[in-house]
C-alpha cells in the first residue's frame, strides 16, 4: 500500500458570521462563482481565519444563499462564514471591504445568533429601471398583470424551456417615474416571494410583455434592494439579520 | 467629437446583458490601475489576442503592465480578444475596441502592443485593429493612429504579419517598452517631427526594434526567397532581439492581477529563470530566450510573499521552461514548502523533465496537498527519436521516474509526446504505446493497486524559426491522423493495459494552419487577411478553427504565385535557401543551427552549456550575455513574520 498524504488537524468552527453585501455598477456583472472566488481571495488577504472543511481537498466554510444572478445589481445578498477564531464583526466589515474590489461592498457583518437564516429569506424587494419607458405605460401593463390570476412565461434553464407562473409569486407591483434622468425613466419596484420555481425580475417583466406587449427598447437595470421575512403588508420586507442583532444586543448587556 | 481617452463604458453596458459571461469586459481586478489620461505624455494599451480567460493570466503582458504603469510619463491598459457575440453587437452599435480598465477607445493610445505567444492570435489581431478603426495595413495609417507593435515568441518571425505591424520587437519586453516609451514621448514633445515616418526611423535607428516597411523582399521566380534588404539607411540589416540581465532586478509581478472572472490559470506566477539550454532541437522557446538567467533563491521567496498578501490565491505555479533545472530548486521548494505547510497555499512547478529528482521535488511540493497526477515530456516515443531531438532521456530513466512517483502515492502519469518530428516513422509513434505499456506494468508492480493510469498527451510537431528543425518538412496532416490512429487501435487492442492508458490528442489539421503562419514570409499575409475576412477568429479553439477555411484563403490569395500551403509546410529547406526571418537576429549562429540539423540527423546529442562546455551557439557572443546560474549559497530562509490579524475579538482587552 502506497503512502498516502498525511491527515491534517481541521481547526474547528468557532464562530459564525452573517453578511450583508451588494454587488453595483459594473461588477453586478460577476456571477455567483466570480464573487465567490472574489469572496474566498478576499478572506486569505484580509487574513480571516476561516475555516475549512475537512477531508481529500479542503475548501472554505462559506455558505451562499439565493444569489441574485449575473446582470442583476444588488443591496442585499447575504453569505455565511465560519471562522476559527473569535472575531470582531465590525473589524471583519473592515478589512473585507478594504480589500474586495469597488462594487463588491461588504456592508454589515453579525455574529449568527440565530439558526434557520435561509428560511428568513421569504420575500425580495425589487427595483427595476426603466428607460425610455413612460410611466402611464408601465402603469397599465402593471394593472394588468395584477388583475390576472396567472401569467405564464418560458425560461431557458439547464434542461431546456421551462413554463411556469410569474403572478402568484408577486406579492406587490408599484410604478414611479424618475425625470431627473434623460431620458425619463419608469421605474417598477416589486416584492417578490421566493418559491420554486423561483420567479426572477425578468420573469416579470416577460410577464407584462406577455400581458400587455411592454418591451423595453434598453436593457432595464435591475437591483435587489432587499430580502427578508415578508411584511405583513405586502410592500416591503423586515430585515432578516435583526434577530442576530437583538441577540447581540442583548449579550452586549450580559457582558 | 469626444476628448481622447473618454470612457465608452455606458455604451459597451447596453451590450452586455447580451452576451456570455460579460464580466470578462467589464475589469476590475484587484490590483488594476487606471491614471487620468491627460497625466502623462505616453499611452499603452496591451493586448494578449485571445479570450481575456487566457490573455489574463499571461505574465508577459501583466509585468509589462507594471513596469509602464510605475512610469510617471506613462500608463498602459488592458485588451482582449471580444467573443464573436460581442463583436456581432459592438459593430451594430459602433462600440470601439476597449481596454478592460477604463474602457478608453484603443484607437486613442499611441501604441498597441500585441504579445503573440503563439500564430493562432493573428487574426484576433485583425479584428482589434478593424473594431479600434484602425486601418489594418500599416501603410495606410497617418499620426493619428496608434503604433502597432508586436513582442512574444512568434514576433521572431512576424514576417506573416509584417503588412500589419508598425514594429516588431524580439526578446525580452520589459525594457524594450522603456525604449519605445522614450521615443514617442520625445517624438511627441518635439511636435512629431517627421509625422508617422519621422517616429519610426527613430524607432528602426536602435537597431533593436524591426520596422518591417523598411525591408524589401525580392524573390526568385521558383518562389524562394532571393534577398531582404533595407530601403532606409536608419534600418540596420539584422535586428536584434533584448534579452534582460539579472531577473533579481526586475521583480515582477509586484502587484499581480487577480481577476474576477475564471481565467485558465487561478494562480499567483513567479519566474523562477527565463531562458533554457537544454537543447531540445524542436523547442523554439529554448533557442530564443538563451542564455539561461536565474532568479535567486530569496527573490523566488519574496515575489511569493508579497504576491500571495497581495492576491489571496492558493497555488503557486514556479514557472519557467524547465522549472527543475534552477541551481537552488530543491532549497527553493523546501523553504517554500516550509514557509506555507500551515496554510492552504500548495505550490506547482509546471514544466518537468523525465527525473527521478523531480517526484522529489513534486513530493515536497505536495507535503500537505494530494498527490493526483504528475506530468511528464519525453517528447519522443522511441529510443531513436529522443536522439533526433536532444531529448535526452532513456527509457530506464523514465521507468524509474514513473516508479518513484507511484511509490510515492501518485495515482496519475501524464506523458506528452509529439507526432510528426523529422525522420519519424509509424514505428517511432508505435513505441508510445508500448512505453505506456511499460509504464503502467511498473506502476502496478511498485503501488500493488490496479487503479492507477498513465495518460498520453500527443500534439502534432510543427517546425519553428530560429531551431535546428526549421529547414525540416512537416509532416502532412493525412499522415499525422494515419499514426495517431495507428497508436490508438494499439493501445485500444492491449488488454492487459490498455484500459489504464488514456490517449489525448489532435488532429493534424490545425498544425498545418499553424506551420504556415510560422515559417510563412511576407506573401501569408494576404492569407490572413483573406481568411479574416472569411470569418477566421480565435484560431486557437476547436470550435471555432476552420481548416478548410483557411485553405481556401491560401489556394485563392497564392493562385497566381509558384509557392502553396504545401510549400511552406511539408517541403524541405536547404542550407542555401534565404528564410523568411534570417535578417532577425535572435543571436544563434546559423552555422550552429545547421549542424546541429545534420546532428539531429546523425542522431548525436549536444549538451546544455550549463554543465557542459560552451556549444558555440553564439548567443552569448553575439548579445553579450552571459549564463547567470546559482547557487547563491543561500540553503534557508526565514520564516516569513506576520503581525497578528486585525479582526480577532478582544483585542483591545
Amino acid at each position: 500500500m502506497a503512502p498516502r498524504p498525511p491527515e491534517r488537524d481541521i481547526a474547528p468552527t468557532v464562530q459564525k458570521l452573517r453578511f450583508r453585501y451588494a454587488k453595483r455598477g459594473r461588477l453586478r456583472f460577476s456571477s455567483a462563482r466570480d464573487f465567490q472566488r472574489a469572496l474566498e481571495r478576499a478572506l486569505r488577504r484580509a487574513r480571516i481565519p476561516m475555516a475549512y472543511s475537512a477531508g481529500f481537498s479542503p475548501h472554505p466554510k462559506v455558505s451562499y444563499t439565493n444569489t441574485a444572478a449575473t446582470g442583476v445589481a444588488s443591496e442585499a445578498e447575504y453569505v455565511e462564514l465560519g471562522v476559527t477564531r473569535e472575531c470582531d464583526p465590525v473589524a471583519v466589515r473592515d478589512a473585507l471591504d478594504a480589500v474586495l474590489p469597488p462594487g463588491l461592498d461588504v456592508l454589515e457583518v453579525v455574529v449568527a445568533r440565530t439558526k434557520d437564516f435561509a428560511h428568513r429569506l421569504e420575500a425580495s424587494v425589487w427595483r427595476i429601471e426603466l428607460p425610455e419607458i413612460a410611466l402611464t405605460d408601465l402603469e397599465s401593463a402593471v394593472a394588468a398583470l395584477l388583475a390576472a390570476d396567472e401569467v405564464m412565461v418560458e425560461r431557458m434553464t439547464k434542461n431546456g424551456p421551462r413554463t411556469f407562473d410569474a403572478r402568484a409569486a408577486v406579492v406587490s407591483a408599484e410604478c414611479a417615474a424618475e425625470e431627473a434622468v434623460d431620458p425619463a425613466c419608469a421605474i417598477l419596484t416589486l416584492v417578490v416571494r421566493h418559491g420554486t420555481p423561483s420567479v426572477r425580475p425578468d420573469d416579470v417583466l416577460s410577464a407584462l410583455r406577455g400581458v400587455a406587449d411592454l418591451v423595453p427598447p434598453v436593457p432595464p437595470r435591475v437591483t435587489r434592494l432587499a430580502q427578508g421575512p415578508l411584511h405583513e403588508a405586502g410592500t416591503t420586507v423586515f430585515d432578516p439579520l435583526a434577530p442576530d442583532r437583538v441577540d447581540e444586543a442583548e449579550a452586549a448587556r450580559t457582558r | 467629437m469626444t476628448s481622447p481617452g473618454t470612457s465608452v463604458f455606458d455604451r459597451l453596458e447596453r451590450l452586455l446583458p447580451f452576451v456570455t459571461k460579460p464580466i470578462q469586459y467589464v475589469g476590475g481586478e484587484v490590483n488594476a490601475v487606471t491614471k487620468p489620461w491627460d497625466s502623462v505624455a505616453v499611452h499603452w494599451a496591451l493586448m494578449y489576442p485571445d479570450a481575456y480567460e487566457v490573455g489574463a493570466p499571461n505574465q508577459g503582458v501583466q509585468i509589462l503592465y507594471e513596469v509602464l504603469n510605475e512610469r510617471d510619463d506613462a500608463l498602459a491598459e488592458r485588451t482582449y480578444a471580444v467573443w464573436p457575440d460581442l463583436e456581432a453587437l459592438m459593430r451594430e452599435s459602433g462600440v470601439p475596441q476597449f481596454t478592460v480598465d477604463a474602457h478608453r477607445p484603443v484607437g486613442d493610445f499611441d501604441v498597441l502592443g500585441l504579445s503573440f505567444s503563439t500564430e493562432l492570435g493573428y487574426t484576433n489581431m485583425l479584428t482589434a485593429l478593424d473594431l479600434a478603426g484602425i486601418p489594418l495595413s500599416a501603410a495606410e495609417r497617418d499620426e493619428t493612429h496608434p503604433l502597432v507593435v508586436a513582442g512574444g515568441h512568434a514576433a521572431f518571425n512576424p514576417e506573416p504579419i509584417a503588412d500589419f505591424l508598425d514594429v516588431a520587437v524580439l526578446g525580452d519586453g520589459e525594457e524594450a517598452v522603456l525604449l519605445i516609451t522614450d521615443i514617442v514621448r520625445e517624438w511627441k514633445a518635439a511636435g512629431r517631427p517627421g509625422g508617422r515616418g519621422g517616429l519610426l526611423v527613430e524607432l528602426a535607428r536602435t537597431g533593436s526594434l524591426y520596422v518591417p516597411q523598411f525591408y524589401d523582399v525580392d524573390y526568385l521566380p521558383d518562389g524562394r526567397i532571393q534577398r531582404v534588404a533595407p530601403n532606409r539607411p536608419e534600418a540596420p540589416w539584422r535586428v536584434s532581439k533584448h534579452t534582460l540581465m539579472d531577473l533579481d532586478e526586475w521583480p515582477y509581478p509586484r502587484n499581480p492581477l487577480v481577476p474576477l472572472a475564471e481565467t485558465v490559470h487561478e494562480r499567483m506566477s513567479v519566474e523562477i529563470f527565463r531562458g533554457c539550454t537544454r537543447g531540445c532541437r524542436f523547442c523554439q522557446a529554448g533557442m530564443i530566450t538563451r542564455p539561461v538567467r536565474e532568479r535567486s533563491i530569496t527573490g523566488i521567496a519574496d515575489i511569493v510573499e508579497n504576491g500571495l498578501e497581495k492576491t489571496g490565491y492558493e497555488e503557486v505555479g514556479l514557472l519557467s521552461l524547465s522549472s527543475a533545472d534552477h541551481s537552488e530548486i530543491a532549497d527553493v521548494a523546501k523553504n517554500l514548502a516550509d514557509r506555507y505547510e500551515e496554510s492552504q497555499v500548495s505550490l506547482s512547478l509546471p514544466s518537468t523533465r523525465v527525473d527521478a529528482f523531480n517526484v522529489d521535488l513534486a513530493n515536497e511540493l505536495s507535503r500537505n496537498g494530494r498527490r493526483s497526477g504528475l506530468t511528464f515530456a519525453p517528447e519522443g516515443g522511441s529510443e531513436r527519436m529522443r536522439k533526433v531531438i536532444n531529448k535526452q532521456v532513456t527509457e530506464e530513466d523514465l521507468i524509474r521516474t514513473v516508479t518513484t512517483a507511484y511509490a510515492g502515492g501518485w495515482r496519475q502519469v501524464k506523458l506528452y509526446f509529439m507526432c510528426g518530428l523529422p525522420t519519424e516513422t509509424d514505428e517511432d509513434v508505435l513505441q508510445i504505446a508500448s512505453l505506456a505499456r511499460e509504464v503502467i506494468k511498473a506502476g502496478r508492480e511498485v503501488s500493488g493497486r490496479k487503479d492507477i493510469r498513465c495518460t498520453v498527451s500527443i500534439g502534432g510537431f510543427v517546425p519553428k524559426p530560429h531551431t535546428p528543425f526549421q529547414w525540416a518538412a512537416q509532416l502532412d496532416h493525412e499522415a499525422t491522423d494515419a499514426r495517431l490512429r495507428a497508436l490508438k487501435e494499439a493501445i485500444r487492442n492491449d488488454r492487459e493495459f490498455g484500459r489504464s492508458i488514456g490517449m489525448r490528442y489532435h488532429d493534424g489539421r490545425p498544425g498545418i494552419v499553424e506551420g504556415i503562419l510560422s515559417r510563412g514570409d511576407r506573401r501569408v499575409g494576404g492569407v490572413i487577411l483573406q481568411a479574416w475576412r472569411d470569418g477566421a477568429r480565435f484560431d486557437g479553439w476547436s470550435e471555432h478553427f476552420s481548416f478548410d477555411r483557411w485553405m481556401a484563403a491560401a489556394d485563392a490569395v497564392l493562385a497566381d504565385q509558384p509557392v502553396d500551403v504545401d510549400w511552406y509546410t511539408t517541403r524541405e529547406r536547404d542550407r542555401t535557401e534565404v528564410l523568411p526571418w534570417e535578417h532577425l537576429d535572435s543571436g544563434l549562429d546559423i552555422e550552429w543551427l545547421w549542424d546541429d540539423w545534420q546532428d539531429a540527423l546523425a542522431e548525436i546529442p549536444v549538451d546544455d552549456c550549463r554543465w557542459s562546455p560552451c556549444s558555440d551557439c553564439g548567443v552569448c557572443d553575439q548579445m553579450g550575455t552571459e549564463i547567470q546560474i546559482g547557487p547563491t549559497g543561500v540553503v534557508t530562509l526565514p520564516m516569513p513574520v506576520l503581525p497578528p490579524s486585525p479582526v480577532l475579538a478582544g483585542r483591545e482587552g
